[in-house]
């Protein structure tokens, strides 16, 4: 029997590798759905308007998209959003994530910003708060301030009507 | 239209590569030599036809040829032309193109290299490798096409990943391939064998020369990889236990144990099955690790966006492959009988607890690289496994593997005297003892680990020199010639081991003995670190081609006399906007002395974050796997793998004259 081990053990890593491939190993569940955003208060990029805070979306249905002008995947991602903004869906703030102000101004001059505001996370603490773990990542936030969904990676046409369109129906928005 | 030409040479491949599988593998099972015959020149065919594909790409690349979809992904009008040539294998489209092409190169290879097998043994070991080829191939066909179009073509590309635009990272892939694929030799080898059920000493003989070169790059592709991680990345690390890394060092581990496992069924009949199982897995983690690379089923650098449709492929082709393999294992396993006994203490076993301690170091890297996808299967939660599991087990099993490497090479096969070679070695055990003690009492305080570490790598040293000594008391002649006279695979072995020794040392120091600091340095402050000073001379705007940069002037100089003036870069590519931290090294054969920029400081002049590092005798540790390869090239260099092949040619040379 012996010697139909090393078929056995092979098999079962197959069935593990199997299953892997459906999960998505950045995925990490967030202990704040179903509970308030966390507060903060950060100045938005390029000084241009007040200080931003979650409590100034108070009643709307928002998104908020954490982002770097040197992350790719945010690249991916971008032009989508931009449909998004023009579309009126859904405001969305794009949270600056540990990154110089005057680099996320250029590169938003340059490809266009799908964003109401941009605060400026220089030092990544709110990231923290948020319990971040790389970029891009993605919140829905209702009208109470209470998260209902996180999205690690770019969206895009697909995982928008998937993930996105059930949570905002859902909603009422 | 070169795109379409490059997909049709692909196309036309797969075809080939379908018929050196299937006619050679039938004809050998029918003793047809007419089918067997198809073998060589199919295989020689099929490598043609995907270096045709390769040129094609290569040549989308060097002309900026951005309606190609990969192109316009993984390059940039502004990129140098040789970064432009190298993005050919930056994506995961055109690595894969490699993958083949490298298949194909060894599949020629073997079929050139070939002339003395018996003819149904050359043919199987062709045919494996074709099928392995068609696998491949489909996989690109189907899933990851390198030549699909841009319609409309993109106006400029996005450029390659800065990362990658270093000349370490230019050969680091081919080299590492040319590892992995390597290994496909030895596995189509050991399938060959197990068909034919003629698992022989002459099997094992014809599999270590192709297994000891493909060890040798991969050793070299693993090292390359390691000191561009080291001077790219900027944190002064050279290794992380990142599942990437892991996924090349388990194949590695594999591959040494098989080296060794292989010399001792060829000179004593022993290990059959034993060695057959390790060929058999050893290319089996070649794939896997393929497969973790570009499925994403681990978190690592390569992750985001990949197609789940290419993960189930290479899965599916991996469970195919090694599934198959491993079943005709098990049912010929039982045909195989072990030649020559030994006893407890001799040269066999040996290498079997040799052979023992690296499958547990591997296995000790499987489970740790895998735990966090078994948790997150078995919704058991989200766990990384990182650095401190893989050290807390990987060095306490090292160290005992390698003390016995210090023994083995000195041990008699079949039976040894331990008194004897106690004897023998007890002058290399104290001086090597005494090396560990007082070592580390040179360098920055007393620390245990280095003193292990020191210990071993003297030990090692002592026993090649007691090697060469024991070769060099028997027979005639002068000093000079004996060494001389001393076989290839006698002098690779030990020149691997000195490389190991050296390593060793490197590692010890390097992991124990660095400094580093992160200083605020505004122009012309001065920051100290294990007895250097580093003067910061400000930083100035520097433009390269496709990037620009603020490169920094930092002076080293060490009790008032200069060393160095370093340049490390803080880079902005262009088209990506990526930034990148390009470190400024100044080596010696005792320390690297390393600058990295961190970020400029707002609201004064000039002034830096500055990374500095002192890293002692980390050069070691590249030299030492220089050594390493050098010696595994040399082994299998040997004469006595060549003797037949000028046996055949002889009567070829009588022929012509004759006629």
């Amino acid at each position: 029997m012996k010697r139909w081990l090393p078929l056995v053990l092979f098999l079962v890593l197959v069935g593990f590798f199997a299953k892997g491939l459906f999960l998505n190993p950045r995925e990490v569940p967030s202990p704040f759905i179903g509970r308030t955003a966390p507060a903060f208060t950060l100045p938005v990029v390029g000084n241009a308007g007040a200080p931003f805070s979650p409590a100034d979306m108070k009643g709307k249905i928002w998104m908020l998209n954490i982002w770097a002008p040197w992350c790719v995947s945010c690249r991916q991602e971008h032009g989508f959003l931009m449909q998004l903004a023009q579309s009126g869906r859904i405001p969305i703030v794009g949270l600056n994530w540990k990154d110089a102000d005057r680099e996320a101004q250029a590169l938003l001059a340059r490809t266009g910003s799908p964003y109401v505001a941009v605060p400026d996370d220089l030092d990544g603490r709110v990231g923290i708060d948020y319990g971040v773990t790389g970029t891009p990542e993605t919140y829905i936030i209702d009208r109470q301030g209470i998260v209902r969904l996180k999205h690690v990676g770019p969206i895009g046409p697909d995982v928008w009507q998937t993930k996105f369109e059930p949570t905002l129906k859902e909603l009422g928005a | 239209m070169i795109p379409e030409l490059g997909h049709f040479a692909l196309i036309i491949a797969l075809l080939l590569a379908l018929t050196q599988a299937i006619l050679p593998l039938y004809g050998a099972q029918r003793g047809n030599f007419t089918l067997m015959a198809v073998a060589r020149p199919a295989a020689q065919g099929q490598f043609v036809f995907v270096a045709v594909a390769f040129a094609c790409l290569a040549y989308s690349f060097l002309t900026n040829d951005f309606s190609v979809e990969n192109v316009a992904r993984n390059s940039f009008s502004q990129l140098p032309e040789v970064y432009r040539f190298t993005a050919t294998w930056g994506s995961h489209e055109g690595s894969l193109l490699l993958w083949v092409l490298i298949l194909g190169f060894w599949s020629t290879a073997v079929s050139v290299f070939s002339r003395r097998l018996p003819e149904d043994m050359a043919a199987r070991v062709i045919g494996v490798m074709g099928l392995i080829s068609v696998g491949f191939l489909a996989f690109l066909l189907t899933t990851s096409n390198p030549f699909e179009r841009l319609l409309p073509a993109a106006i400029d590309g996005n450029d390659m990943n800065p990362l990658l635009q270093d000349w370490g990272m230019i050969i680091h892939p081919p080299m590492l391939y040319m590892g992995y694929v390597g290994f496909a030799v030895a596995f189509a080898f050991a399938i060959a064998a197990l068909l034919s059920g003629k698992l022989d000493v002459a099997w094992a003989r014809w599999s270590r020369p192709w297994t000891t070169v493909a060890w040798a790059f991969l050793t070299l592709g693993i090292v390359l990889g390691s000191w561009w991680a080291y001077r790219e990345l900027g944190w002064g690390g050279w290794w992380f236990w990142d599942p990437t890394e892991n996924a090349s060092f388990m194949p590695w581990i594999a591959g040494t144990a098989l080296m060794h496992s292989l010399a001792v069924t060829e000179k004593r009949g022993a290990f059959k099955a034993w060695t057959v199982l390790l060929a058999l897995v050893t290319f089996a983690l070649s794939l896997l690790g393929t497969f973790l690379v570009r499925s994403g089923v681990l978190s690592s650098v390569h992750a985001f966006a990949t197609d789940p449709a290419r993960g189930a492929f290479i899965l599916g082709f991996l469970a195919v492959v090694i599934g198959a393999s491993l079943a005709l294992y098990a049912w010929r396993a039982p045909k195989m009988i072990t030649g020559g006994g030994f006893t407890w203490f001799s040269r066999e076993s040996l290498l079997l607890a040799n052979n023992v301690i690296l499958i547990a170091a591997l296995g000790a890297v499987l489970l740790g690289t895998l735990y966090p996808l078994f948790m997150d299967a078995m919704g058991l939660g989200k766990i990384s496994v990182g650095p401190p599991y893989f050290n807390a087990v990987f060095v306490p099993l090292m160290a005992p593997a390698l003390f016995l490497m210090g023994i083995g090479p000195l041990a008699r096969w079949k039976e040894a005297s331990l008194p004897d070679l106690a004897t023998r070695l007890k002058w290399a055990l104290g001086v090597a003892l005494a090396a560990g003690l007082l070592l580390p009492l040179t360098l920055d305080g007393f620390n245990p680990w280095a003193s292990l570490g020191f210990f071993l790598a003297v030990w090692i040293a002592l026993t090649v020199l007691a090697a060469f000594r024991d070769r060099l008391r028997h027979g005639q002649g002068s000093a000079m010639r004996k060494l001389a006279g001393l076989p290839r695979s006698f002098w690779g072995m030990q020149l691997a081991h000195l490389g190991i020794a050296v390593g060793v040392a490197g590692i010890a120091v390097v992991a124990n003995y660095s400094a580093e600091r992160d200083v605020r340095m505004e122009v012309g402050s001065h920051a100290e670190l294990a007895g250097y000073t580093f003067t910061f001379r400000g930083a100035a705007a520097h433009d390269g081609p496709n990037y620009r940069a603020a490169r920094g002037t930092v002076e080293v100089s060490r009790d008032g006399k200069p060393v160095a003036t370093l340049h490390p870069e803080k880079r902005v590519y262009n088209a990506s906007g990526m930034g990148m931290t390009e470190a400024s090294v100044h080596p010696n054969v005792f320390r690297d002395l390393y600058v990295a920029m961190g970020e400029p400081l707002d609201g004064s002049d000039g002034a830096w974050t500055v990374r500095l590092f002192y890293k002692p005798f980390i050069n070691w540790l590249w030299f030492g796997a220089l050594l390493m390869v050098a010696g595994g090239f040399m082994a299998a260099a040997d004469k006595r793998y060549r003797i037949a092949l000028r046996r055949r040619e002889v009567p070829q040379h009588l022929a012509a004259q004759g006629a």
